[in-house]
C-alpha cells in the first residue's frame, strides 16, 4: 500500500556531503532532487503555519500543491525562494541550502522564477522593460541580447505585439503571461507558481493555463499552487494535499482523483470538483 | 397620442456619443444663472471683484510711482554684484537656455510650451520699455541661443545625447563657478555682493537640488533595518521638523561659530544655504516616506524573486514609483522652499526681500512700500506659478494616476 503522508528518501546530508560539481551532476541525472524540503517548520508569532513539510522534486517534474485556504501551501512555496523565512528544517534548492547567507539566497533566486497571484508587474515600466530588467542588471546581459530573448518569450506566450505597452493597458490574462515571460527571461531551472489563475476572470484562465501546460511539456521543473484540477490531471507528476500546515496526502493525479485515501482529501476534492 | 416604435440597433452599429454644444448665452445660463441662488452668488462675486479690482487697477496705472522699481531694477535683480561682472550672470543664463533648448529637442519634442518659455518670454522681457539696452540685447541673445540649442538637438539627436547629460549634471557647478569666479581667469566675487533675485534663486536652487537627494536618503534611513541608521534618521527628522526655519537660520549665523575652531570662518551665504538644505531635507524625507509606504509589498517581492538585490530593487522599482506618486507634494515643498528663502533677510542677507528694505531706505523713495512689495510679490508669484504649472505638466507626462 502506498504511503499517504509524504516521506522523503533523500536526507540533506546526502546532498551537502557531495562536492558542488557532484551535486549538480547528480541533480542533472535525476539521482538527487533539485528541490528538497526536509522537516520544514514556520511560525507566524505563535501560529504554527508549516508543521514539518517534507518534499522532494526532481528535475523536470511538475508538482501541484492544493488545499484549503490557510493551509500553508502559499507560505510553503514562498519559502523556496526565501520570500518567507523557515525557522526549522532544511530547504535545498539546486544543491544550495537556504540559510541566512545572502549569497545563497541571491544564488537561489537567480535559479528560481516566480509567478504571483496578483501578477506584480512593475507598472512604471513597459512590458519589454519588465522582462529585460533582471537579465540586464542581474545576469549582466547586454541590452540587445536581453531584448532579443524577451521578444522570443513574448512570442512564446503569444503577445509579441504588446511589447511597448504598459502593464495597466493589458488584460489580466495578458499581464499574467507577461509575468511568466518575465520570470522565464532569467532562464531559471525551477518555476514557482503561487495561484497564478486565482485573480483572473474565467475567460482568461485558459490562455494562462495553456502557456503553463506548454512550459510543463517543454521539461521545466514546476511547483504550482493551484485549484485548477484540469491542469493537474493534464501535466502533474505528483500532487500534494496541504491542510493545517501539513501534507495530508500525496500521489499521482490518477491516485488522488480516483482513489483518495484520506477523508479530508475526499471532502476537499468533493467541494472543489462539484 | 403618438406611439413610437423603439428603434432597433443591430449589433454592428456604433453610435457616436452625443455632443453638447453651447451658445455663449446658453453657457452663461447653465453655469452662472441657472437657479436664483446661483444668480445671487454670481452677482455678489462680481460685485466683490469689482470692489477690489477697480481701486487696485486705478492705483496701479495712475497713482503708483514705479520709478522706484525702474531706478533700482539692477539692485532687485542682482544686488551689489559688480556691474562690470554682470556678463557672467548672462553667460550662466545663456548656458541654461542652450541646455533647455537641447533638452527640449531631445526629450520633449512635442511639448510646444517649452518654446514659449525659451523664446516668447525673453522676447517679451526684451521689449519692456524701461530696461537697459544691454539687458535688451542679452534677452534677445538668450532666446537665440535657446533656439540654437534646439536646432542643434533636432539636427544631431543621437550625437547630442551625451553632451546634454554632461551639461545637465555639470550645469550646477559651472553656475556656481561663474557666479563666484575663479582666479586668475574670473575675478572672485564675494558672496556678500550676491543679492536680489540672483541670491534668492541661488538659495532656492541649492536648497532644492541638495535637499532632494538628502531627503531620499533620510527616508530610506528611516525605513532601514539597521537600528543606528534608523534611530539617527528619526531623531534628525523629528528634531528639525520641530523647529522653525528662522530659528535654524539664526543658529547657523550665531551658534555655528561657537563650534568651529578659532580662525575658521564660514561664509554667511553658505551658512544660510546649509540651514535651508538641512531644514528642507527633513520635510522631503517625510514626503518621500509617504510615497515609499504606498508601494505594495508585491512590488518588492517580485523584484527580489527576480534576483534583484536590495539596492537594485529600491533604485529601479520602488523609488521611481514612489517619487512619481508624490510629485505634487514634492513640488509644493519646492515652492514653499523658494518662498522661505525670503527668511534669510532676517539674518541680514540681501535677497529679494532684503534688497527691498534697502531700496526703501533710499531717501528719494521713502514711502514707496506698496510699489516695491507689489513688485517683488509679482516676482515670487511668477516663479511659484511656473513651478506649479511645470509639475502639472510633468504629472500628465508621467501619467500619474493613470497607470
Amino acid at each position: 500500500m502506498r504511503e499517504t503522508v509524504a516521506k522523503v528518501k533523500t536526507t540533506p546530508e546526502q546532498i551537502l556531503s557531495l562536492s558542488e560539481e557532484d551535486r549538480s551532476a547528480a541533480i542533472e541525472r535525476g539521482e538527487l532532487p533539485i528541490v528538497l524540503a526536509h522537516e520544514v517548520h514556520k511560525w507566524y508569532g505563535n501560529f504554527h503555519v508549516l508543521r514539518g513539510i517534507n518534499m522532494e522534486v526532481y528535475k523536470g517534474e511538475v508538482i501541484v500543491i492544493f488545499g484549503p485556504s490557510g493551509s500553508g501551501k502559499s507560505t510553503f512555496i514562498r519559502t523556496i525562494n526565501r520570500l518567507e523565512e523557515h525557522q526549522k528544517g532544511h530547504i535545498i534548492v539546486d544543491g544550495t541550502e537556504l540559510s541566512r547567507d545572502v549569497r545563497n539566497i541571491e544564488k537561489i533566486r537567480m535559479e528560481t522564477g516566480m509567478v504571483f497571484q496578483q501578477f506584480n508587474l512593475f507598472p512604471h515600466l513597459t512590458v519589454m522593460q519588465n522582462i529585460t530588467l533582471a537579465p540586464i542588471h542581474v545576469r549582466k546581459w547586454p541590452k540587445e541580447k536581453a531584448e532579443e530573448v524577451a521578444m522570443q518569450l513574448l512570442k512564446r506566450v503569444g503577445i509579441p505585439e504588446q511589447a511597448d505597452k504598459y502593464p495597466g493597458q493589458l488584460s489580466g490574462g495578458q499581464q499574467q503571461r507577461v509575468a511568466i515571460a518575465r520570470a522565464l527571461a532569467m532562464q531559471p531551472k525551477i518555476m514557482l507558481f503561487d495561484e497564478p489563475t486565482s485573480a483572473l476572470d474565467p475567460e482568461m484562465i485558459k490562455e494562462v493555463l495553456d502557456v503553463m501546460i506548454e512550459l510543463a511539456e517543454s521539461g521545466m521543473t514546476m511547483l504550482v499552487v493551484t485549484h485548477e484540477m484540469g491542469f493537474a490531471r493534464a501535466v502533474a507528476n505528483r500532487m500534494y494535499f496541504f491542510d493545517q500546515g501539513q501534507i495530508v496526502e500525496s500521489g499521482t493525479p490518477e491516485e488522488i482523483f480516483s482513489d483518495p485515501k484520506e477523508d479530508r482529501t475526499k471532502l476537499f476534492l468533493s467541494q472543489i470538483l462539484h | 397620442m403618438m406611439n413610437r416604435e423603439p428603434k432597433q440597433y443591430s449589433s454592428g452599429e456604433v453610435l457616436a456619443p452625443p455632443t453638447e454644444r453651447y451658445t455663449i448665452l446658453g453657457w452663461l445660463h447653465k453655469n452662472l444663472f441657472s437657479t436664483w441662488y446661483y444668480t445671487l452668488l454670481t452677482l455678489v462675486t462680481l460685485y466683490i471683484l469689482y470692489a477690489i479690482l477697480k481701486p487696485s487697477l486705478i492705483w496701479i496705472f495712475t497713482q503708483a510711482q514705479w520709478e522706484v522699481v525702474v531706478a533700482n531694477l539692477r539692485l532687485f535683480m542682482v544686488g551689489q554684484y559688480p556691474k562690470d561682472q554682470i556678463f557672467r550672470i548672462w553667460l550662466a543664463l545663456d548656458l541654461l537656455a542652450f541646455t533647455v533648448g537641447l533638452a527640449w529637442a531631445l526629450f520633449l519634442p512635442k511639448e510646444r510650451r517649452v518654446g514659449a518659455v525659451l523664446v516668447i518670454i525673453p522676447l517679451l522681457l526684451a521689449s519692456l520699455p524701461f530696461i537697459s539696452s544691454y539687458s535688451r540685447i542679452n534677452w534677445i541673445l538668450f532666446a537665440a541661443i535657446g533656439v540654437a540649442g534646439w536646432a542643434l538637438g533636432r539636427w544631431q539627436p543621437k550625437k547630442m545625447r551625451r553632451p546634454l547629460i554632461v551639461l545637465m549634471l555639470g550645469y550646477f557647478p559651472i553656475l556656481i563657478l561663474l557666479i563666484s569666479g575663479f582666479e586668475p581667469i574670473l575675478k572672485l566675487v564675494k558672496t556678500n555682493y550676491w543679492g536680489g533675485l540672483l541670491l534668492t534663486m541661488l538659495l532656492a536652487v541649492v536648497g532644492i537640488t541638495l535637499s532632494f537627494p538628502l531627503g531620499i536618503l533620510l527616508a530610506l534611513g528611516r525605513q532601514s533595518e539597521l537600528p543606528i541608521v534608523k534611530t539617527f534618521s528619526i531623531l534628525y527628522i523629528e528634531m528639525v521638523r520641530g523647529v522653525p526655519l528662522v530659528t535654524i537660520l539664526f543658529m547657523a549665523q550665531l551658534m555655528l561659530p561657537l563650534f568651529l575652531p578659532p580662525g575658521m570662518k564660514i561664509d554667511n551665504v553658505l551658512r544660510a544655504m546649509a540651514g535651508m538644505v538641512l531644514f528642507a531635507a527633513a520635510y522631503m524625507a517625510e514626503n518621500v516616506r509617504g510615497g515609499l509606504q504606498a508601494i505594495p509589498k508585491g512590488q518588492h517581492e517580485a523584484a527580489w524573486a527576480l534576483g534583484l538585490n536590495g539596492f537594485q530593487t529600491m533604485f529601479y522599482i520602488i523609488l521611481p514609483q514612489a517619487l512619481r506618486n508624490v510629485i505634487p507634494v514634492i513640488v509644493g515643498q519646492f515652492i514653499a522652499l523658494f518662498k522661505d528663502t525670503s527668511l534669510v533677510a532676517i539674518v541680514g542677507l540681501l535677497d529679494l526681500l532684503g534688497i527691498a528694505s534697502t531700496v526703501l531706505a533710499q531717501p528719494e523713495f521713502i514711502g514707496r512700500q506698496r510699489e516695491v512689495y507689489l513688485f517683488i510679490a509679482l516676482i515670487y508669484w511668477v516663479f511659484s506659478y511656473a513651478m506649479s504649472y511645470a509639475s502639472r505638466r510633468l504629472e500628465v507626462a508621467l501619467g500619474v494616476g493613470e497607470r
